[in-house]
């Protein structure tokens, strides 16, 4: 939530009225979301049944995207993607926001040797190149949607443990951290009742910039056959291998599935920026009217 | 100055030493039923074996600190057949052996490649730099125009587009439309040296514009702060051409945090390289890489995963090291 008096009703509309891009990006998002838990509604076709008579179909009225090369309908396989892609990139986000609390938390707010400990290890964890990493351990922990998200969440968890363990090491500085520390509140109390509280635009921020990520990881990695099972309708497993060999006759399955992926990791970021700019304090009370508004 | 040296060295010590826990510790890890069926596949790996000789050739029969200690060359590895035990790890310049085909060591494997990753990822870096940095200076001079909105979105639509789709369209598109291709085998540059830049050019333009989005944004960012900059605003009280000011006076001062963000960025160009050695059939390391999952030749993986994992702790390492020399008013005490 933010900071401040604003309501969310007037959150919205300074929203709308600062960042009209990131707005529409938001609307997108918020069809996309409909799209997702509708799917089994809006999809034409059962997304798994083939049309054997109809393999590699043009697109036409009766298949509105086609047919891919064992006659599945394209839209419905569409449409499901966008629920999948959702479901991983909402859930591993959300693990990553825990991950990285309790990992930077901890670590920014007793400092000393732990923190030294802990950083040494998270500056390890990010030179091991991403895809690297995420390619071996889903080699073996095995393709699969629970597998899938764990290895994701906890992977971006480590890294955005960095942004919050600094903005822990901020918040130390302040006045009322020194004050409910000298009156003798207990650790896990000062945490939870003042650092906490004050974290969350840095934890909004950590989501809203991990998601479109994480979307892209999970197509990346179901790309080159280690992400989600062949049958399922992932937008980056119907890039793979298996179905390329028929795009030069079909080209329309290679168009969709990256155009769908870059539409929902475009609005997804700047829709992430906008919320940023309007909840980053540094911002507020730097121009007249947002710091008017804001107090 | 050299007090800051030795402790950036110092500090190198422990994330190295922690990096090779990580790789050796990542692939340690199999559940039971995966070396079961490594087991019923191990006819794959040269000769049938029960499962207890299997545990021994890949040394997984000891206690899991023995053997890191003996995977680092700080314990002495028996051979699984004689049992005859030697220091063959790390430190010896060994990284154990794979398990398909012949038992090779791993180093064989993988030092041939290097050369076409490397290329790969040089290729790309200079891409990016070429496209990013005239695009960010040009959109932080003339910022609020159309230019920079142009330079902005393009920045903010190259970040969000998966570069192997992007590589899709690239094999798929042409063909539909004017029956081109592009080039799907690798060629050596001492056979042909204007062929083999042709092999790389499409895949490294396409880790490029990836890499090209964040160095154009960052450029941007750093022109603008330089340009509000007092000794600016003397550089142009002095009337002096825009030229001047701008590529004699702020541009210098605006690159040298970009510097870093190409270190920051390595981990970029390795997963750009895996993907697009594999879409474009290139024998680099990423090649092997993906083989050896799908084999489960997990020695490789960890010496892969190795390689890279130091060789972005070097770059990164060698930037902090010089950057105090490309920007004097930095001197860490």
């Amino acid at each position: 939530m933010p900071r401040g008096p604003d309501t969310s009703a007037a959150f919205l509309t300074r929203l709308w009225r600062e960042k009209p891009l990131g707005s529409v990006c938001g609307i997108i998002i918020l069809m996309l979301i409909l799209v997702g838990i509708l799917a089994d509604v809006l999809a034409p076709y059962d997304h798994m049944e083939p049309h054997t008579d109809d393999i590699l179909q043009a697109p036409s009225a009766r298949f509105l995207l086609g047919t891919d090369y064992v006659g599945r309908d394209f839209l419905s396989r569409l449409i499901h993607g966008a629920r999948l892609s959702l479901i991983v990139g909402l859930a591993a986000t959300t693990l990553n926001v825990v991950v990285a609390v309790l990992i930077g938390g901890s670590s920014g707010f007793f400092g000393g040797k732990l923190d030294l400990a802990v950083q040494r290890f998270v500056d390890a964890w990010m030179a091991f190149p991403g895809l690297l990493l995420l390619l071996t351990v889903m080699s073996i922990v095995g393709r699969g949607m629970l597998q899938i998200i764990v290895v994701l969440g906890i992977t971006g968890g480590i890294v955005g443990s960095r942004t919050v363990r600094g903005a822990v090491i901020d918040i130390k500085e302040n006045a009322y951290f020194h004050a409910a520390q000298s009156i003798g509140s207990a650790g896990w109390r000062t945490f939870i009742r003042h650092v906490l509280p004050n974290i969350a635009p840095v934890v909004i921020v950590i989501f809203t910039i991990n998601i479109g990520g994480v979307i892209i990881s999970e197509a990346s990695l179901s790309f080159l056959g280690f992400g989600l099972p062949p049958s399922v309708p992932s937008w980056g497993a119907m890039l793979s291998r298996e179905g390329r060999q028929f795009m030069e006759i079909a080209p329309w399955l290679a168009l969709w599935p990256g155009l769908a992926l870059t539409v929902t990791v475009y609005c997804l970021n700047m829709f992430g920026d906008a919320l940023r700019d309007l909840l980053d304090p540094r911002l507020r009370g730097g121009s007249g009217r947002i710091g008017a508004t804001g107090t | 100055m050299r007090a800051y040296i030795i402790r950036r060295l110092l500090l190198t010590v422990p994330t190295l030493v922690i990096l090779t826990i990580l790789v050796f510790l990542s692939v340690r890890f199999l559940p039971g039923d995966v070396i079961d069926t490594m087991v019923s596949e191990s006819s794959v790996y040269g000769d049938v074996m029960d499962r207890a000789a299997f545990e021994r050739m890949l040394g997984l029969d000891v206690p899991v600190y023995v053997q890191y200690g003996r995977w680092i060359g700080v314990l002495p590895t028996p051979d699984w057949r004689t049992g005859e035990a030697r220091f063959r790890g790390l430190l010896q310049g060994s990284l154990g052996r794979s398990l398909v085909g012949g038992r090779l060591p791993v180093e064989r494997k993988i030092v041939g490649r290097l050369p076409v990753t490397i290329e790969l990822g040089v290729m790309s870096i200079i891409i990016g730099l070429v496209i990013a940095l005239p695009v960010g200076i040009y959109a932080a001079i003339r910022q609020d125009t159309p230019a920079d909105y142009a330079g902005r979105s393009f920045a903010i639509v190259g970040l969000a587009t998966p570069n192997f789709w992007l590589a899709t369209m690239v094999m798929v598109y042409p063909v539909v439309w004017w029956r081109w291709s592009p080039p799907m085998y690798w060629i050596r540059f001492t056979e042909d040296p204007l062929g083999n830049l042709g092999v790389f050019i499409i895949p490294s333009l396409i880790v490029g514009t990836g890499m090209a989005a964040a160095t154009m944004r960052m450029t941007r960012t750093m022109m603008l702060e330089v340009l509000r900059q007092d000794y600016v605003r003397t550089a142009w009280s002095k009337g002096l051409k825009e030229r001047a000011v701008v590529l004699r006076h702020a541009v210098k001062n605006s690159l040298i945090p970009v510097v870093t963000l190409i270190g920051l960025q390595m981990p970029i160009v390795v997963g750009g390289a895996v993907i697009m050695e594999n879409i474009f059939n290139l024998p680099g390391l990423g090649r092997v890489m993906v083989l050896a999952l799908s084999e489960r030749d997990y020695p490789v993986v960890s010496g892969i995963n190795l390689l890279f994992a130091v060789a972005v702790v070097a770059i990164n390492l060698v930037i902090d090291l010089i950057y105090p020399y490309l920007d004097p008013r930095v001197r860490y005490a």
